[in-house]
């Protein structure tokens, strides 16, 4: 049975759509077949964070609408092949996403992959509101700031009452931290809140921690998820995350600021 | 002049501590149920202290109200603090 997950966090720019991308590429690296889906109709992003919005034919809300099959839709990874992508629409308002349109799709999806990674929107309206609905689990991506915890709070509540498994009394959605944009040297100055910190006020199992790091955007330029970059702390940080989410046993790495030598703390470079 | 930094005694501005405790607040009150309840909650708890008051007198604070929810149930807890001596 496929397992759907959802990426989210109400506050808008905190990194969902950067660890969607990663994250499916990650599971999909693993051998597992995966499909992530954009529900940013409208603004539609993960295309161009995964390289292939010049392959976008048929989206979303195609589907949703019988315009289109989802075969025709999915987009094929060319770097991953156990990796699929369902762009959003560009032109429909939210509205489009219905839920039993939605529900039908998650359906089809289910009888090939074994995992679906839905992108939200931000914010909790209808568009992240339909990425949770159907989830098992949830990565709830938070930066250690205070608006970004509040709002990933205030989405807690909501995946804990009104996703579909907690409505119908079936279970609850499994929930897991994802700490992005973290600075270890900002940290240990006492400027920003800490893993600790973040962990204990949300008080949900932390899956990760992804520093702050100048890869996420280079990797962007360029359509690659940052997963795919071997040689930066953050694709290594993804890569751990996602281990970790099968189960395996990784320590956190990249929590503290990596030591300067004495003669860069008194000469600068740093 | 990072040199000079090195010999004078850090200044710690620890505002990660102000967040943490401004944040443990904000998510205290979201998750009391109130800032998201049910639009009528703030006069409903008007109207009973009022009602409460008619035979005791008690202070603002002697109603507490949170909502819960709990498999697909919306709880509405009330609790009314009776002062020691009638």
């Amino acid at each position: 049975m496929a397992k759907i997950i959802v990426v989210t966090s109400g506050k808008g720019g905190v990194g969902k759509t950067t660890t969607s991308a990663s994250f499916a590429t990650g599971l999909a690296q693993r051998g597992h077949k995966t499909a992530v889906i954009d529900f940013d109709v409208g603004l539609r992003n993960l295309d161009l964070i995964m390289g292939v919005e010049r392959r976008v034919v048929f989206d979303f809300v195609n589907v949703i609408n019988g315009e289109a099959s989802l075969k025709q839709a999915l987009i094929k990874d060319k770097h991953v092949d156990t990796l699929y992508i369902l762009a959003a629409s560009q032109t429909r308002d939210k509205d489009a996403l219905t839920q039993e349109g939605v529900e039908r799709v998650l359906n089809e999806l289910a009888q090939d992959f074994e995992y679906i990674v839905c992108d939200s929107p931000a914010g909790i309206e209808k568009g992240a509101f339909m990425a949770m609905y159907f989830a098992d689990e949830a990565l709830v991506v938070t930066n250690p700031e205070v608006s970004s915890v509040r709002d990933s709070d205030r989405v807690l509540g909501i995946l804990s009452s009104k996703a579909r498994i907690a409505e119908k009394g079936l279970g609850k959605v499994k929930e897991h931290l994802v700490l992005t944009r973290y600075s270890p040297a900002r940290v240990a100055k006492g400027e920003m809140l800490s893993v600790e910190d973040v962990k204990e006020i949300l008080a949900i199992p932390l899956l990760g921690v992804v520093p702050e790091s100048p890869a996420v955007l280079t990797c962007s330029n360029s359509g690659v998820p940052v997963i795919r970059d071997d040689n930066s702390d953050a694709g290594l940080a993804y890569r751990d995350l996602v281990d970790r989410f099968l189960g395996e046993e990784r320590p956190h790495r990249f929590l503290t600021e990596p030591k300067k030598s004495l003669l860069s703390k008194l000469f600068g470079g740093g | 002049m990072d040199w000079l930094k090195f010999f004078r005694a850090e200044k710690k501005a620890n505002s990660a501590k102000t967040a943490k405790d401004r944040l443990m607040l904000a998510v205290a009150y979201q998750r009391s149920g109130l800032a998201n309840g049910p639009a009528y909650l703030p006069k409903l708890r008007e109207e009973l202290l009022g009602v409460v008051r008619k035979y005791i007198q008690v202070p603002d604070d002697a109603v507490q109200f949170s909502v819960q929810r709990e498999a697909g149930l919306e709880v509405l807890e009330l609790n009314i603090t009776l002062p020691d001596q009638p």
